[in-house]
């Protein structure tokens, strides 16, 4: 009983907290929107472009605590040291997920033996080498993994969420 | 690349919603959800008061909120004929689930049929029949009045033996109270139809004989016995993965109060990684036995705790008869039964014996043993709710095996007390009434193989599909199809054709040893395409439906959509299907016959409700259901007061058993010695094929297949059924990850995707049962257990390469699927 409302404040207070973790883990990396989103008028969400990262900042199978689209939206950056279908940088090798499980809003550890997200609260499993594949599982949807872009000075950017985030129903809010 | 929605924002349920109450139609658990419902052109907003949960959602939202849903939860459906927004989501109120969704129930909105999303097109919305060479869409005056006059030239008085009929006999889908009733009283109440069979297994019968033999009903606890009991007793069955949320919601916090886990399988499960995440491993005992030596086991237990003097003497003596042998061994019953020293003698085995047989240690045994039932140690006795499933059921000798895993249970005093129970785990809801089926007789006839034989002229199908879920499947389908195809080519040889002359020539065929089919479903099945009349069924929230769960939990869902086109519930396609017998009976001058077809005036759902079930619970209506919400009432239902129904949480409570009939209440023993694999033509696969090839479901593709076959997320994951094989077997047979794989006997072939699983034990490979386009039940041989229960799990094959992953599993992950804290 009572590790499982410890689970649960842990997924509370990391929400409370908001970036804080992410931004404790990533003092340089998160750059908040200019301007807040304009998320009404238009039919798709309109996603912030926001710098998570230097390829400089990654090093192959350590993740790299961030948040998108913004400061209450914990996720990961990884290189994976191969190259992977949606991959960027250099390598094809970045990926980047919300780190939230969208079955229940548990947050994920990373295993970086098999390279996947795993949930403590109901036991799935995401594949970060298979674009967040549920390898088994209580969502009902795969990982929402993060639309990146690295430009010439290996900046990394978010552009985009491929999936909708666990607790919001828009993933600008 | 996994596939993804790219949906980044839902409409929000305003605050003046619908909400309707539902029961997860899928799995026996039975969580709750609601269904909210509003108009297409509304929305509700971010702000507190514009929204159905009273919160701010511009603000992210905390774990297990119930401010949320996933697009799964999502759909644009009708509703009295209007579009509606549709929201399921799971009811934290309910204390099944307490808000969990499993992988399946999760995605009850998404999975239903939407002509303005697109999903669900293979829903079945108008009636077809086989004409011109194909399926055409008709009325369903037009294709009940030929299943009527077809029918009724192979029935008469006294003589229905010609109609074979396949009925579902479950709650939940397109089961319930309703509709078990609708069918029940046309085939056994105006017909006493014998050759019939139930919607997964070949015979019209008990699949737990034993324990009902017994005196003990299989669904006897509540689902807290678990979070009240000392030891959990898994036997034959992968709870996290088949009913997921009793797991997660009752046995894991059982768990954390401390009970140990007995784990008997052949196989670990993801169940076992997850009990030792619970538990510890220190608190979970895998007893991974040699398969199908359950009984050796279960015989052993129940010689050492009687030897060990851990026996409940008192209930033993108040609650179970007394004496010797009060059923003996006969063509029904596979083993004698009686008192507990009567079982003790025959079922005697040593720890020796036993460790020999299955394989284990005999300290694991002793160990199982302790923690069953040795008393603490202030003397107290110890507590064990026991849930057993297909393991057993679908494994070696049903009768003896469930009868001695019920032993145990009885000689602790473990039935009909707080944490106790030895309950089976199920598979869909129950929701069974109907006529008497004493007519069917026991045995009941083996339908599948008499159809094979050339028997039968006539075949009703009610939501099965033995194409993909029945054994001997590789000889039923051939033989199935060459039957049904002779009534085809009759029709075909008379398109054109008076209704008169068209009648004529399928009873032609009939008569020269064809069969003509009639498919009631809510999907074009496979066996449906064997079909000549096809008639759509509506399903759970497209009608209103009352099942129970698997702790007798009832429950009524609320109808929040149409049905497809002009599908109808079941129940009232029974009605209509008598409705057309009495009237062509009459037209044939069998009026004596034709009035045994009266009594289907329904309108709707709840009056076949008020017709069947409410003649044998008059205190349960509809209105008293549903303000019952989704928390229900526990079957039998004893009063209603203060404005609720009163129901029963556990049975047996009183130590009176009454499940065999007998005026004594006194429980029987079962006294079944081992003898090895029981079912025909078993030890010839054993001895004979590499690789066991054990079987049975997994997570995301349960028993909702049928649906989920047109789910994108679903069958992205597993575009083919995947078997598990140890890596070293792997590298002797030269596949890889991914490949697929032909896998054969003696019998026929099937085929499967490689998923390597280091867990699993060499030469013991598990494939997923029940596949659309990889039917395990090809390589199931037509031997069955006594009393015709197949046994699907102990079927032995060889593997040999296909091709290398077809591009639909060419990106699949194909990692363990256990979790890992890291």
């Amino acid at each position: 009983m009572d590790r499982c409302d410890k689970l649960v404040d842990v997924g509370r207070r990391q929400f409370l907290r908001g970036g804080a973790i992410a931004a404790a883990a990533t003092a340089t990396a998160v750059a908040l929107p200019a301007a807040p989103a304009k998320a009404a008028a238009l039919a798709r969400v309109d996603y912030p472009l926001n710098r998570l990262g230097n390829v400089a900042d990654l090093k192959p199978n350590e993740p790299l605590d961030v948040a998108y689209p913004d400061e209450n939206a914990p996720g990961v950056l990884l290189k994976l040291g191969t190259r992977v279908e949606g991959g960027a940088g250099p390598d094809g090798d970045i990926v980047g997920f919300s780190t939230i499980c969208p079955h229940k809003g548990f947050p994920l550890n990373y295993v970086a033996a098999d390279r996947t997200l795993n949930c403590p609260g109901h036991y799935s499993r995401f594949d970060c080498e298979a674009g967040g594949q549920q390898i088994w599982g209580q969502a009902t949807q795969n990982l929402p993994q993060y639309a990146l872009r690295v430009d010439e000075k290996g900046d990394i950017y978010a552009e985009g969420v491929d999936e909708l985030l666990y607790g919001r129903l828009s993933n600008v809010l | 690349m996994a596939y993804k929605r790219n949906i980044d924002r839902l409409p929000i349920i305003p605050a003046d919603a619908k909400k309707h109450n539902v029961t997860c139609h899928y799995c026996i658990v039975g969580c709750g959800y609601h269904a909210y419902t509003w108009p297409v052109n509304k929305q509700g907003g971010t702000d507190a008061a514009a929204n159905a949960f009273g919160v701010n959602l511009a603000e992210q939202q905390p774990a297990e909120t119930e401010a949320w849903y996933a697009p799964s939860m999502y759909n644009i459906v009708k509703q009295d004929g209007k579009d509606v927004h549709l929201v399921i989501k799971p009811d934290r109120g309910c204390v099944v689930n307490s808000g969990l969704g499993s992988v399946r129930g999760a995605r009850m909105a998404e999975n239903r049929r939407s002509d303005k999303t697109g999903t669900q097109q293979q829903r079945l919305s108008e009636p077809m029949v086989w004409r011109y060479g194909t399926w055409q869409p008709t009325s369903w005056a037009d294709a009940l009045d030929l299943v009527a006059r077809v029918t009724t030239r192979v029935i008469d008085k006294d003589d229905e033996d010609d109609l074979f009929v396949s009925m579902f006999d479950h709650g939940g889908s397109a089961g319930g109270y309703e509709n078990t009733w609708g069918t029940g009283k046309l085939y056994f109440g105006s017909m006493k139809v014998k050759n019939c069979r139930i919607h997964n297994r070949p015979a019209y019968n008990s699949e737990v004989h034993s324990t009902r033999d017994m005196g003990v009903d299989e669904l006897n606890y509540a689902y807290e016995d678990y979070t009240l009991t000392d030891t959990i007793m898994l036997v034959g069955t992968n709870p996290l993965e088949c009913q997921t949320n009793l797991f997660l919601n009752h046995m894991v916090p059982g768990m954390r109060n401390g009970a140990k886990v007995i784990i008997v399988d052949p196989r670990r499960t993801v169940t076992a990684n997850a009990c030792e995440v619970e538990a510890g491993a220190d608190n979970v005992l895998h007893l991974a036995i040699k398969t199908g030596t359950d009984l050796a086991l279960f015989n052993t237990l129940f010689t050492y705790i009687a030897d060990q003097g851990w026996v409940d003497s008192d209930f033993i003596a108040a609650s179970t008869l007394q004496g010797d042998v009060a059923v003996p061994l006969d063509e029904a019953h596979p083993a004698a039964l009686g008192s507990f020293e009567m079982a003790r003698a025959k079922c005697k085995m040593s720890l020796a014996e036993g460790a020999s047989i299955t394989g284990l240690s005999e300290a694991d045994i002793v160990k199982a043993a302790e923690w069953i039932a040795k008393p603490k140690d202030d003397g107290s006795r110890r507590k064990c709710t026991t849930g057993y499933e297909k393991g057993i059921i679908w494994g070696n000798d049903n009768y003896r095996v469930i009868g001695a895993l019920v032993n145990i249970g009885l000689a602790t005093g473990n039935i009909g007390r707080e944490g106790g129970g030895v309950c089976r785990l199920g598979g869909h809801q129950e929701g069974y009434f109907r006529p008497s089926d004493a007519h069917v007789g026991r045995p009941a006839p083996y339908v599948d193989q008499l159809i094979i034989g050339g028997q039968g002229k006539v075949h009703h199908i009610w939501a099965n599909d033995h194409y993909k879920t029945t054994l001997n499947a590789t000889e039923f389908k051939r033989e199935y199809n060459r039957r049904t195809n002779m009534v085809k080519d009759a029709m075909d040889a008379h398109a054109g054709s008076s209704r008169e002359e068209l009648v004529d020539a399928i009873v032609g065929a009939i008569n020269a040893g064809g069969l003509f089919s009639v498919n009631v479903d809510i999907i074009h099945s496979q066996i449906g395409q064997a079909a000549h009349v096809i008639l759509p069924a509506v399903e759970s929230g497209e009608m209103n439906l009352t099942s129970m769960n698997g702790e007798r939990r009832l429950r009524l869902v609320e109808k929040y959509m149409d049905g497809p086109g002009n599908a109808k519930p079941d129940c009232l396609i029974a009605a209509a299907i008598a409705q057309n017998l009495e009237r062509v009976l009459r037209e044939e001058g069998r009026d004596a016959y034709a009035d045994q077809f009266k009594g289907y005036d329904w309108k709707t759902e709840e009056d076949a409700f008020m017709d069947g079930y409410n003649s044998g619970n008059p205190e349960v209506t509809y209105d008293r259901l549903r303000a019952m919400g989704n928390n229900g009432v526990q079957e039998p239902v004893v009063g209603f007061e203060n404005g609720q129904l009163v129901g029963t949480k556990r049975l047996y409570t009183d130590g009176k058993f009454t499940r065999h009939g007998r005026e004594d209440g006194k429980a029987l023993f079962c006294g079944g010695e081992w003898r090895g694999l029981q079912a025909p033509g078993k030890a010839y696969q054993r001895d004979n094929f590499a690789f066991l090839i054990n079987n049975g479901r997994a997570n995301v593709i349960w028993q909702n297949w049928f649906l989920d076959k047109a789910n994108d997320f679903v069958s992205d994951r597993f575009p083919i059924p995947f078997i598990e094989i140890n890596p070293d077997d792997m590298a002797e047979l030269g596949v890889k990850a991914g490949d697929l794989v032909e896998v054969f006997n003696d019998v026929g072939a099937t085929q499967a995707l490689v998923y390597p699983t280091p867990t699993a034990r060499r030469k013991e490979t598990f494939m997923v049962f029940g596949a659309p386009n990889g039917a395990q039940g090809n390589i199931v041989n037509a031997g069955t257990n006594e009393l015709i229960l197949p046994n699907y799990k102990h079927t032995w094959a060889n593997i040999r390469k296909i091709s290398d992953a077809p591009a639909s599993a060419a990106d699949l992950s194909f990692k363990s699927m256990e979790y890992s804290a890291g």
